[in-house]
């Protein structure tokens, strides 16, 4: 996504896109495993869910049908307007994944007017501005999250690039969900009745952690301690996500016009033998994956740098 | 008109999906053998055709992946209903395949992409091999999950939903063990098929007694060969197969024949002109062929569709359950017609290796170019036999397809299939070029630094 603000060239943004090169298709399937298990674990969930966010759901799988082949295709064509075609695809297919996965959970944690038919809103229901606004801080947080990623990832120019890409998204990214934690707090939670919901309090620490990791994020980009950045960045979407799902609990998705309407995780859960078998497969193979996927980070941990002027001299002289 | 519209984008996403799936597994497979032959006995040529074949399997890969991405969408946008039912059974293959295959390829194919600068030469071939295992996993749980709608097992329906009772009745399933046998090496002959044709073509292509030749004649052979054998093995497991097919699900069995009614020492019609339903204008039939294949016995008894549609309604109510039978019946010929096909191309191919005619037969390799076609063609009607030939039902004696459907508008579905096709064009229409293209690749170029098409890091782009 921050790849057309911080590259001057052509080399510039093939850097960015090998910068995630190695790991996206990896990282990519995170999110295939999760809608998995949903469709294993909540089943229920997974088809309410989706049948009522349909055009959205479509939008997304369309965006992400445009990144993933832009990674694989780019490079295929010497070609300039090929490549511009790719770096456009990629750009607007991160750009409203990320858009839309926070006009959604901004949506969820506010709760939908709900049927008995789960939402039946539409996609104009779900762009209220209370969700315009969560959609914008995530586009912002995730701007940050990658624009640190890449000047740890980077060297020259172009790191330095996406450092003033990064101060700029990490402002904006503290203002904005700072904002959207706040409106959804003052909107209140219909859903607090039902039994085993948590406090308000609870969310509204996490999200407020959230945005104190961000800040302190931000401020370690303007010293220039990239790591720690980048650990403070994750940490914030994990708040954040932690937030969503401890102010939603016990429903999966609330109702904004009254408790009882809520889809709750008792009711969407799976019968608990099939939750069994998947935690059982799951506490094996996680830490395995874990494991071979931290030692691609491992193996590709270096930055990357400029070819250096004379391209035939470049690789055994360029080799930090 | 929302569940006509739900089921042709299925068949359109899931067909389209499935001309990437098998070349993907096919290709990396073959990869893995070819890199292994390179690394075992220390030869460049193979090294250099197995990075020639990665980069057709990568740009098949990538397009596999992310129509991969949209089935996994489309069970909950359109099939909300089924979904709900299934979930429970369904999603633990779905997710589990996510956790132990794709996982396992998508990571180590970055790896193999970015990593054969930076890995040894052994872990570097591990990577390629994990790949394929992971191809092939694949396939085994998102199979569990069509088994289980084919034949469900391990089940008990509770409150409108399908319970999970047994785990391992989902994996030990007979229907999903000949299934996966079946799908997977005819995925090996589709991706052989592919090489097949290309090497030949290269080699005739090359100049007479450079390098290249030599290398695409031996690619040529080695093809041809795993053709034989995996198509051969294809068609005998295909056999198992209809005979399972036979007890499990007899409408479908029957509905591949056209069989109206109850024979013994049935035949098996070659073609028919005119209609189905029994008052056909022209046929020609193989006598005792269709009992021989549904059970292996001369005389042996194949159910009629009456009869099958008699007992079903006394099962289950009033209604049809009868699939649509010019589908089912014309679709299963053109799987077991391109299958045998593909056992003659490759059989000749085999045959002019070892008698040292690869280079003089001019038919033969307009043959094996056109051979390319036909594992796609099989694997397309065979899979459009298969879930056809189980309708009207979603899930065979439990749900049916109408009631599976989401609760969504016509117009929406509409939109989506419209826009389905339209971006589905396009990604048809790039990957044959960045194949063909591929397949031009200058043989001596690759693996040499400046090769820019190369499957690393461009040159300079050094960690």
């Amino acid at each position: 996504m921050v790849s057309p603000l911080v590259s001057r060239d052509d080399t510039d943004r093939r850097l960015c896109m090998n910068a995630v090169g190695p790991v996206w298709d990896g990282n990519e399937v995170w999110l295939l495993v999760a809608g998995g298990a949903t469709f294993a674990a909540f089943p229920l969930w997974y088809g309410l869910l989706f049948q009522g966010a349909y055009l959205a759901l479509f939008l997304v799988v369309f965006a992400l049908i445009a990144r993933g082949v832009s990674f694989e295709f780019r490079g295929k064509f010497d070609d300039p307007r090929w490549r511009r075609v790719w770096d456009v695809a990629n750009f607007a297919g991160s750009l409203v994944a990320a858009l839309i996965w926070g006009v959604a959970f901004t949506n969820f944690v506010h709760g939908l007017p709900l049927s008995a038919a789960g939402y039946t809103g539409g996609l104009i229901g779900l762009l209220n501005p209370l969700a315009l606004v969560g959609g914008l801080a995530a586009l912002a947080v995730f701007a940050f999250h990658g624009s640190v990623f890449l000047s740890l990832k980077t060297s020259g120019g172009l790191m330095q690039r996406a450092q003033r890409v990064a101060r700029v998204a990490g402002g904006a990214a503290v203002i904005l969900l700072a904002a959207t934690v706040a409106w959804v707090a003052a909107a209140g939670r219909p859903w607090h009745t039902l039994a085993g919901a948590l406090p308000g309090t609870i969310p509204l620490a996490l999200g407020a952690l959230a945005v104190a990791a961000l800040v302190i994020a931000a401020l370690l980009v303007i010293r220039g301690r990239d790591g720690l950045a980048f650990a403070g960045t994750g940490a914030a979407i994990l708040l954040t996500m932690g937030a969503v799902f401890a102010s939603m609990y016990p429903a999966v998705i609330p109702a904004s016009n009254g408790a009882a309407l809520a889809l709750t995780v008792g009711a969407a859960a799976s019968h608990p033998y099939t939750l069994e078998v998947m935690t059982v497969v799951a506490g094996i193979f996680t830490p395995l994956v874990l494991l071979y996927q931290g030692w691609t980070y491992w193996v590709f941990r270096r930055r990357l740098q400029r070819p250096a002027a004379v391209a035939t001299a470049a690789p055994g002289a360029s080799g930090g | 008109m929302t569940l006509d519209l739900a089921r042709w984008q299925f068949a359109i996403v899931t067909v389209f999906h499935f001309f990437f799936v098998p070349m993907t597994i096919g290709l990396a497979f073959l990869v893995a053998v070819m890199q292994t032959l390179a690394l075992v006995r220390k030869d460049e040529t193979w090294d250099r055709l197995s990075r020639f074949f990665g980069r057709i399997f990568l740009i098949s890969l990538a397009v596999g992946v992310v129509t991969g991405i949209v089935l996994e969408f489309e069970f909950g946008l359109n099939w909300s209903a089924f979904s709900i039912f299934v979930g429970n059974i369904f999603g633990a293959p779905l997710a589990i395949e996510g956790l132990l295959a794709f996982f396992l390829e998508s990571t180590f194919i970055g790896l193999w992409i970015f990593g054969r600068e930076r890995l040894s030469p052994r872990v570097h071939l591990a990577t390629i091999w994990l790949v394929s295992i992971g191809t092939i996993l694949s396939a085994f749980f998102i199979l569990a999950a069509n088994a289980w709608m084919q034949h469900p097992v391990g089940y008990a329906v509770e409150g409108g939903q399908a319970v999970l009772t047994d785990f391992w009745a989902l994996l030990a399933n007979s229907t999903l063990w000949v299934s996966f046998l079946h799908t997977v090496l005819g995925a090996l002959a589709t991706g052989g098929a592919l090489a097949l044709g290309i090497s030949i073509w290269r080699a005739h292509r090359a100049a007479a007694d450079g390098v290249e030749r030599a290398a695409f004649r031996r690619a040529t052979a080695f093809a041809a060969a795993l053709v034989l054998v995996t198509v051969v093995l294809t068609a005998i497991v295909g056999d198992f197969q209809a005979r399972l097919m036979d007890v499990q699900e007899p409408m479908k069995m029957a509905a591949a024949e056209a069989l109206y009614n109850t024979q013994n020492g049935a035949s098996f019609s070659l073609l028919t002109i005119g209609n189905l339903s029994g008052q056909p204008i022209f046929q020609i039939r193989v006598p005792h062929l269709l009992s021989l294949i549904a059970d292996l016995s001369w005389n042996g008894q194949v159910i009629g569709i009456n009869q099958m549609q008699a007992t079903e309604a006394a099962r289950y109510g009033a209604g049809n359950y009868a699939p649509v039978l010019w589908l089912t019946y014309w679709s299963f010929r053109t799987m077991v017609g391109a299958g045998i096909l593909m056992i003659a191309v490759s059989a000749w191919g085999v045959w002019l290796w070892w008698r040292k005619q690869l280079a003089a037969s001019r038919w033969f390799r307009r043959a094996a170019l056109a051979g390319i076609g036909l594992p796609i063609i099989a694997n397309a009607s065979g899979w459009i036999f298969t879930e056809a030939g189980r309708q009207p039902w979603i899930v065979y004696g439990l749900m049916q397809t109408a009631k599976g459907v989401s609760t969504v508008g016509a117009g929406d579905v509409a939109l989506t299939t419209a826009a389905f096709v339209a971006v589905y064009t396009i990604l048809g229409v790039l990957a044959v070029v960045l194949v063909l293209r591929a397949a031009r690749h200058p043989f001596d170029e690759i693996g040499e630094p400046g090769d820019d098409a190369e499957p690393t890091p461009a040159p300079g782009l050094v960690y």
